[in-house]
């Protein structure tokens, strides 16, 4: 077969640290099974209150932030569409006329927003109407009362979690400037979790903990050459840039996921801070304590058990790490969109050797080589989970692991919880 | 451009995936951006259908547009039909590979694959989901028939007089608003009728059943949104008559039957007066009396917003105070419908439109989709479900047709319902102050001691009282000082036993009144709303 769309095994080599640091990455390409990156506005709306998401695109991208989370809750989002019609593929200035006109008639309706993201999509990427000339003259004439803001969140350039990562990139040169020594948490989690994280700070004792995506568009965190980050999400990597440029320091650490990975996470913070090692360890014992014993329970359930990840939301490397050394699943294929190998070196080190990444995307090829494997579970998204629960199959569905507060100690147990079930449950079933 | 906050149809290229995953060999190349792949779980999920839609995406990306996107979709055409091996292919665009302008038909052609492959021109920017569902059937169906056509100017043979009639049902597809059940209830009635089903396309058609398709006698279609092209082109072609009677309800089921009955010559009198339908009767029956002129709002696609206004006002005794539709196609039949019923139709694809004109109107009970249902939660108005967009919850696991005669079982069953939880809802409520039926106090019929509560609270409410009592004045007495000192504002405020007396009315009518009244003191400088200002509205009001 001498098709474009074959699977094509690239062997990629960075600096020998063990574990996966060097394993070969099979790079596929072919028809992806993954969402773009406008889905991201589902959690992102619910996450700054007072944000207003609007894609400019086609009736398809309307339709798929409408179905894709099953979120058709219908009351008045914070998020739209302007959806391009004949009449202004017809000539650019009349398309941005009418994008004046439509955010007007907005803005006019929703007084309480003040943060307006103008996203671009795939067609109108394809049409190259200039949304970042467009946010800018909008900035001009509805300032101060909102700010305009553009990213891209079109399928030809985002997959599904790279559109938090060009919302937020987008944020960054608006932070406000400071030379203070503060700790920044860059991607967005559930409020609860970051509470608890806020909690667990400070009993570390650092105090200046922000975070980005903030709740409130005015609550912005303050950036400078003494930020130092660590990120909560493995799928920022523009973001990162942006703070990078703006002085901020990458704190290198895992993500926080399950009892390993949030300990390393803090201790990151700790080492930054010089927290004494008995401080340490005592502000974060009665949590990680908690953790182990709870995850202590579901380990019976999962130890052993194969699992197979379909490319999704980028999560996969942490969450296979989390499976494979604290509950003891083997990895069979690890599928991930897009592979950052500097933000994910401490991830990618922890990974037993041996197992078999992926990155992009052949489905028909991937499918086959999941039914060849027969694991005993198939971590994949929403268009795949049906049909192979009926090949006989367990699946979890991804989108849950990005809607979840999975993030900590106190949701170690939860984020097992996601991995059993869907295994308790056929064998409920069976009986 | 148009600001869009949630739309009732998808993107043409999504109809004719519901004709494709409708179908038992058909497969369809899309060349789309990453993304679009979202439609599948349209079908894995709303639907939970066991297998993935025949559907491959050429998932391009910004860095293939400046190479070959072209060869791309080559590849996926060639590399789908090795793997599916299908007996025809669809081709096609979706909304940004329409702007890239690769010409699938002609890049698919050059293949020579040894199928049928019917290329798709559905325009993104200008057409919806039901309209890019008729246009694939009907090229599909005149792909794969049109070579089977007579020479024009020749007769059609007549049928055998001692031959049964054979018909086909057209319109029903994947995804479709109970179209599963529906093709169950009307072959039983064909059944009964003596007339032989030819092809039902095509949800679970074939190919080879396409190519059947001009071997019966008429065609019955289903669902005008989706098979009128394609009927109208196989009378055109095969002289095949069409039933056009869409059977939902039961006075349409019986038009139906007698439609169907006379193309083929069959007695419809078994058939009529077999009707297993109990819904006239229930509407017949004393206690459905409270029905009596309840007031609807109707709002669906073309077919199922004119058959539930029917039912509404000829089955039920409804009155439709107010009828529209989102499918622009049939915005001409909605109109002369709504003309009939005395309202003005609203052809919308707006949310925000259709919530407005719900809110103005504050209807007894909504007749919607689920984007109605939502709206009508939010406004504390009933509602029943009558049409797609569809939603998991339309796809119960039981037996569930709107057509035919259990049909209008299972309709009124679903209209009557939301009113029926209206009023126990109304009625616990009513109860709430009863010292039996509190809500901490256990189940009477369960043995345990009812305990009352203005017993325990015995020290409180005497103080509650005075202290309400005062405000009471305070709130009264204000008013009169207000206009004294400066010119009414025209906002008319609420005493407190008017607001308490208005919570004495059932919540599902509540807004009404509240605006009906509110209205009144307005209109009439009524400066305060008291008990007695309440009931002078609602004697003005009541028709």
């Amino acid at each position: 077969m001498s098709s474009a769309l074959a699977a094509v095994p690239v062997v990629v080599k960075p600096k020998n640290a063990g574990g996966c640091s060097d394993a070969p990455v099979l790079k596929e390409r072919g028809q992806r099974e993954v969402f773009c990156g406008l889905t991201g506005i589902i959690w992102l709306h619910r996450k700054i209150q007072d944000a207003f998401f609007l894609v400019v695109g086609s009736r398809t991208c309307a339709h798929l932030i409408q179905s894709a989370a099953g979120v058709m809750i219908f009351a008045e989002p914070r998020f739209g569409t302007a959806i391009i019609d004949e009449r202004d593929l017809a000539g650019m200035s009349d398309a941005n006329d009418e994008l004046d006109r439509v955010v007007a008639q907005l803005l006019a309706r929703r007084p309480d927003i003040k943060l307006l993201f103008l996203v671009g999509s795939c067609p109108s990427e394809v049409i190259k109407l200039d949304l970042s000339r467009a946010a800018q003259r909008l900035a001009g004439v509805h300032s101060p009362n909102v700010r305009v803001l553009n990213y891209s969140g079109s399928g030809i350039e985002t997959t599904f979690t790279q559109g938090e990562d060009a919302c937020l990139a987008a944020l960054v040169p608006t932070l406000p400037a400071s030379s203070d020594k503060s700790l920044m948490v860059v991607g967005t989690m559930a409020d609860v979790v970051e509470d608890q994280f806020r909690r667990l700070f400070t009993a570390i004792g650092i105090t200046d903990v922000q975070f980005l995506p903030p709740r409130r568009a005015h609550l912005l965190p303050k950036v400078g050459p003494n930020t130092k980050y660590l990120l909560a999400q493995p799928f920022l990597a523009d973001t990162a840039r942006a703070l990078e440029s703006r002085g901020a320091t990458r704190l290198e650490a895992p993500f926080p996921l399950g009892v390993e990975g949030t300990t390393a996470w803090f201790e990151a913070a700790a080492r930054e801070w010089n927290v004494p090692a008995d401080q340490f360890e005592a502000a974060i014992q009665p949590a990680r304590t908690r953790a182990t014993q709870a995850l202590a329970r579901l380990k019976p359930q999962l130890d052993g058990k194969r699992i197979f990840f379909f490319p999704d939301s980028q999560l996969e490397i942490p969450l296979a790490r989390f499976l494979h050394r604290e509950l003891g699943m083997e990895l069979l294929e690890v599928g991930t969109p897009f592979l950052h190998r500097q933000h994910l070196a401490s991830e990618l080190a922890w990974l037993p050797e041996g197992t078999q990444l992926s990155e992009g995307q052949h489905v028909e090829n991937q499918l086959d080589r999941c039914r060849a494997a027969a694991p005993d579970l198939v971590v994949c998204g929403l268009g795949l989970a049906n049909p192979l629960e009926a090949e006989g199959m367990t699946t979890k569905w991804a989108i849950e692991l990005v809607f979840t507060p999975i993030q900590g100690f106190d949701q170690a147990a939860d984020l097992a919880g996601l991995f059993a079930r869907p295994l308790h449950r056929r064998n409920l079933l069976a009986a | 451009m148009q600001l869009t906050v949630w739309t009732y149809e998808g993107p043409p290229h999504v109809g004719a995936m519901r004709i494709a995953t409708a179908m038992t060999d058909v497969h369809y190349v899309l060349h789309a951006p990453q993304g679009d792949t979202y439609a599948d779980l349209l079908f894995t999920m709303i639907e939970r259908r066991n297998k993935r839609p025949p559907v491959t995406y050429t998932t391009f990306q910004a860095r293939d547009l400046g190479g070959d996107t072209a060869q791309l979709f080559q590849d996926a055409v060639r590399e789908s039909f090795e793997r599916f091996q299908p007996k025809a292919m669809l081709v096609g665009a979706s909304c940004t590979a329409e702007l890239i302008q690769d010409d699938p038909g002609g890049l698919a052609a050059a293949l020579e694959l040894p199928i049928p492959v019917v290329t798709l021109e559905l325009p993104s920017y200008q057409k919806k989901e039901n309209w890019g569902a008729a246009e694939t059937f009907y090229q599909l169906v005149r792909a794969i028939c049109g070579p089977l056509a007579p020479k024009p100017g020749s007769r059609r043979e007549d049928r055998l007089p001692n031959r049964p009639a054979r018909c086909n049902l057209l319109g029903p597809t994947a995804l479709g608003f109970r179209h599963r059940d529906d093709v169950r209830e009307i072959s039983g009635l064909l059944e009964k009728l003596g007339v032989i089903v030819n092809v039902v396309a095509p949800l679970n058609a074939s190919v080879d059943d396409l190519r059947r398709i001009p071997d019966a006698d008429f065609n019955i279609v289903l669902y005008p949104e989706i098979a009128n092209p394609t009927a109208s082109w196989l009378l055109r072609t095969f002289g095949q008559p069409m039933v056009k009677t869409v059977p939902i309800g039961v006075g349409a089921t019986c038009e139906f039957i007698r439609e169907v009955a006379a193309l083929a010559g069959v007695d419809p009198t078994a058939a009529l007066n077999e009707s297993t339908s109990r819904a006239p009767w229930y509407a017949k029956s004393v206690d459905s009396t409270y029905l009596t002129a309840k007031r609807v709002f109707v709002f669906g696609d073309g077919t199922h917003a004119l058959a539930a206004a029917r039912i509404a006002s000829q089955e039920l005794g409804f009155q439709i105070v107010g009828l529209g539709t989102y499918s622009r196609e049939m915005a001409r039949d909605i109109r002369d419908a709504a003309k009939g019923y005395g309202v003005e139709a609203l052809i919308s694809d707006d949310y925000l439109e259709v919530e407005a004109k719900i809110a103005e109107l504050q209807p007894e009970l909504v007749l919607g989709t689920q984007m109605e249902r939502h709206i009508a939660k939010r406004l504390g108005l009933p509602c029943a479900v009558i049409s797609a967009p569809v939603h998991v919850q339309d796809y119960p696991a039981r037996y569930s047709p709107q057509m035919g005669f259990e049909g209008a079982n299972v309709i009124f069953d679903t209209w009557v319902h939301p009113l029926m939880m209206g009023l126990e809802e109304h009625l616990l409520g009513m109860f709430r102050d009863d010292f039996e039926f509190h809500a901490e106090a256990s189940p009477s019929h369960l043995g345990g001691p009812a305990m009352d509560r203005r017993q325990d609270a015995s020290a409180e409410p005497v103080a509650a009282v005075a202290v309400t009592a005062e405000s009471a004045v305070a709130v009264l007495e204000a008013p009169a000082d207000v206009v004294v000192e400066a010119p009414w504002n025209g906002v008319p405020v609420w005493s407190p036993e008017g607001e308490k007396e208005l919570g004495k009315i059932p919540f599902f009518v509540r807004g009404k009144a509240r605006r009906n009244t509110e209205t009144y003191a307005r209109e009439h400088g009524v400066h305060v709303i008291t008990v007695e200002a309440l009931y002078d509205a609602k004697a003005h009001y009541s028709r």
